[in-house]
């Protein structure tokens, strides 16, 4: 984990209410897809907690949903503005375990981290199917990024305006993969968790407080024990999960 | 440049900072940040007798200059915390720490205390008896003073080190209550625990907090801990740890004024996780600003 200062680079809306932010600053301390960043914005008292999308070694890219009054606030700053911001946060995606096909479900917001995800698996040298879920049509963004990373890629509507009618599980359905990485709301992970025919990882989400393990706000019962969603996860192995509800 | 140092209960201490319970956990997390060995010394995540998960999630929400939490004294137990949480903080940490213990009985808080008693590296005992969180202990042992002041025995008949009574604000009237400790034998009197407080989730109708209520707790309470702090120092012989949301330099000053002899900060690590070391580092400038050459001089000092 470090503080540092970010300089926004670009901030632009991807749909109605999902923008991209890329930033420059130290990102030395990210050290796996599917990290997170906790950013401490002016007036509001806690700080937020985004997903990683992609990084390199100057520049951090985060696409986040306007939820609230935060989330609010950053869509409207320019490039040139300053954010502090705590990097290398959560465990991230292990990707030891992928074999040689492995399959990424992304839904809405969780589509973000998928894709420093699927570009470091096909730099390992992985063929990777990405599955995309989106309620309609005009939530739809990134499908072109992992086209151009040389990803498989299937969208998902809900409502069937484009691509596959459905949900990502009925993309999954009949697919051939080694291993998935999910991440999107709890009913699609739980959905995936049922519908997946291998192992795999998922993303969890919840409200925290610190963002770093040490006020216990995010726990979680898991198989293997206690777990604090920010510091242990956010990422657990489809072996570990215990769904409560 | 101006004096840090101040006397806790017989210890001395090399600056009044000290991160409060719940928000430090065992000190690694910082560690991992920052030299912990720059803090007076830090109390440690609540302990119970046994290991608690604590309440569902979610357990925060974010509030106008501060937060509510409701985790519900999650912790391994104080077995485990012996054995398996001071080994690997003792190799951080080279100070007396303070232990913060909750329980849901008297013979709880007892037997806690009375664990922590053999171990070396506790400098003090804090005893909550405010946690908003929990039912059928925590804080229905801080609001009637009878009640404390048998918790407060129960600890002192157990314990050679000093044992500090952790106060609730949820109550009417707190020097009562902090009366009714010292008379029982308690070393030193800290507060305030958090204020009891609520949000609701305008989409869902549904209180943001899984749990309804928890601690509020961030600069917003600051005023309300000030005011207490005044009135319990006022009222007792025996030394007070000021806390609630204090941030920075300035509060660590303006909370002693009110009658503190050691300050805590809580909810601001969650947010800045450098808050503690930037206050021990800012102090000595903040202390000229204000013609101060000891800390311990300012103790009360605002009448």
């Amino acid at each position: 984990m470090k503080q540092s200062i970010f300089t926004i680079l670009s901030n632009r809306a991807l749909t109605d209410c999902v923008y991209q932010m890329v930033m420059e600053g130290d990102t030395s301390s990210i050290t796996a897809a599917g990290q997170f960043v906790n950013i401490r914005l002016e007036g509001m008292f806690l700080r937020r907690p985004i997903s990683v999308c992609d990084y390199d070694e100057k520049r951090l890219t985060i696409v986040y949903k306007v939820v609230g009054k935060g989330t609010e606030a950053m869509s409207k700053m320019t490039p040139g503005a300053e954010l502090d911001i705590l990097t290398g946060l959560g465990n991230g995606y292990d990707l030891s375990l992928s074999g040689d096909r492995p399959v990424l479900l992304g839904g809405g917001v969780g589509v973000p981290p998928m894709y420093n995800l699927a570009k470091k698996l096909l730099c390992a040298g992985k063929k990777v199917c990405v599955i995309l879920g989106f309620n309609t049509k005009s939530e739809i963004f990134y499908e072109d990024e992992f086209k151009k990373l040389g990803c498989d890629v299937t969208v998902t509507t809900v409502d069937g305006s484009y691509g596959t009618k459905g949900f990502v599980t009925t993309a999954l359905e009949g697919m051939d993969y080694t291993y998935f990485y999910t991440c999107g709301p709890e009913p699609m992970l739980k959905a995936v968790y049922k519908a997946s025919a291998t192992s795999g990882q998922m993303s969890f989400e919840e409200r925290m407080g610190c963002g770093f393990g040490a006020c216990m706000g995010c726990s979680c019962k898991t198989l293997t024990g206690y777990k604090r969603i920010c510091k242990d996860g956010p990422v657990m192995k489809k072996e570990e999960i215990l769904w409560e509800n | 440049m101006g004096e840090l140092s101040v006397n806790l209960c017989g210890i001395e201490l090399s600056n009044p900072v000290i991160p409060a319970s719940g928000t430090f956990g065992y000190g690694y997390e910082y560690a991992e940040l920052y030299d912990i060995n720059e803090l007076g010394t830090f109390s440690f995540k609540g302990t119970t007798k046994d290991s608690r998960f604590g309440n569902p999630t979610p357990r925060i929400a974010e509030c106008t200059a501060g937060m509510i939490n409701a985790v519900g004294l999650q912790n391994p137990g104080v077995e485990k915390v012996i054995s398996e949480e001071l080994p690997k903080l003792k190799k951080c940490f080279h100070k007396p720490v303070m232990a913060n213990v909750s329980g849901f009985s008297v013979e709880d808080y007892a037997y806690t205390c009375q664990m922590l008693d053999k171990e070396e590296q506790v400098g003090w005992l804090e005893v909550n008896v405010s946690c908003p969180n929990v039912h059928g202990g925590g804080m229905s042992f801080g609001t009637d003073p009878k009640a404390a002041a048998e918790v407060t025995r129960a600890v002192k008949a157990v314990t050679t080190k000093p044992v500090i009574i952790k106060l609730s604000p949820n109550v009417t009237d707190i020097v009562s209550i902090a009366r009714s400790c010292e008379d029982a034998g308690a070393d030193g009197i800290s507060l305030i625990n958090t204020m009891l407080g609520m949000r609701i989730d305008l989409r869902k109708r549904k209180p943001v907090i899984a749990n309804k209520m928890g601690g509020f707790s961030g600069s917003a309470i600051f005023p309300v801990a000030v005011r207490m702090v005044y009135q319990v120092a006022n009222a007792v012989k025996i030394p007070v740890v000021g806390m609630g949301g204090v941030s920075s330099a300035e509060d660590v000053i303006e909370i002693m004024l009110a009658g503190a002899t050691a300050v805590e900060v809580g909810a601001a690590n969650l947010v800045n996780p450098y808050i503690c070391r930037d206050i021990i580092r800012d102090l000595p400038e903040v202390m000229t600003k204000y013609r101060i050459n000891s800390l311990k001089e300012i103790i009360g000092g605002a009448k």
